[in-house]
């Protein structure tokens, strides 16, 4: 039993973490689908664009950086009574690499969101998946109206390689979102392990 | 000078919030690193934002994340904090769960799985 089942803010004492991050571009549905499979109101935090190590500079910077932070949604949630899934909404633009790099550290894999009308912003995320050699998973995000390709025809433009698997979702339902993750973690069982690391 | 961004939200400089200072202590906290507060250590002495971190922990176990959404304190500043307060005992700090070649991740991620059909 959930021992805190009257604070649902808590999880439960002996679950470990999990995190996987969904990255895309600019209002690809990242928030959405954060939001959807989340069972708390998604969260948000500011993520400062300099390293820890020069929080001191936070004055000095005020004086010449353009971005000095950065919102980053996320959620959570309880896959086990000792589970818990972190799900982080990653920025897509490119000044944003080097925090997104950062936030892959620790991470299961990603989870790349589509959208057909512009999937040209979207190669972004799989090259930053792809340098850092996590799993990954493509998934269309489909909006209504927007055009529907085989998935051939997507591989082609999306220069996937054939392994990496492609899932067509809708981030506003959970039934839909979730097939996006079940696809990710079933990719990663299939995968020949790493060895231990000492 | 200060923007009017930070005003608003109540935000303070960095390292006043850190105590002075400007690097976490560890690198190996994570925004999903789980932290599990220790209530046999004294609150007494603690820097204000330590001390509102633990009076957050200490009914249950939050990550990082959390912890910088629910007191409004950038992530990297929250870090510093947490790191402080691991160092002296105050937090516990579990790691999220990397793959390795060992059975028993392998029968966590078929868990994890699970879990994720069962939504």
């Amino acid at each position: 039993m959930d021992s805190n089942s009257s604070d649902r803010r808590y999880v439960p004492d002996r679950a470990r973490s999990v995190k996987v991050l969904v990255l895309g571009p600019f209002a690809v549905g990242k928030t959405t689908f954060v939001g959807t499979v989340s069972e708390i109101r998604p969260m948000r935090t500011e993520e400062r664009m300099t390293r820890a190590g020069e929080l001191v500079d936070d004055l000095g910077g005020l004086r010449g950086k353009v971005t000095t932070t950065v919102a980053m949604d996320f959620g959570r949630v309880t896959l086990a009574d000792d589970i818990v899934l972190y799900l982080f909404g990653a920025p897509g633009q490119p000044r944003f690499h080097r925090m997104v790099r950062s936030l892959m550290e620790g991470a299961l894999g990603g989870l790349v969101l589509v959208d057909t009308r512009r999937i040209a912003e979207s190669f972004d995320a799989i090259d930053l998946l792809e340098s850092a050699g996590l799993p990954y998973t493509v998934a269309v995000n489909h909006f209504d109206g927007a055009p529907r390709y085989d998935d051939a025809a997507l591989r082609d433009a999306l220069t996937m390689a054939d392994d990496r698997p492609l899932v067509w979702l809708d981030a506003r339902t959970r039934a839909s979102a979730k097939q996006g993750l079940i696809s990710l973690v079933t990719d990663i069982l299939s995968r020949p392990r790493p060895e231990p690391a000492r | 000078m200060s923007p009017r961004g930070h005003r608003r939200n109540g935000v303070v400089r960095s390292y006043t919030a850190t105590g002075g200072r400007a690097a976490p202590s560890r690198t190996s906290l994570d925004e999903a690193t789980l932290l599990i507060a220790d209530p046999k250590l004294p609150l007494a002495g603690l820097q204000a934002q330590a001390y509102r971190v633990m009076d957050l922990c200490l009914p249950g176990v939050l990550s990082v994340s959390e912890v910088a959404h629910h007191l409004r304190l950038p992530g990297a500043v929250t870090k510093v904090v947490v790191s402080g307060l691991v160092d002296s005992g105050h937090l516990v700090a579990r790691a999220p769960f990397t793959p390795t070649a060992d059975q028993h991740d392998e029968d966590f991620l078929r868990r994890v799985l699970h879990g994720l059909q069962q939504l």
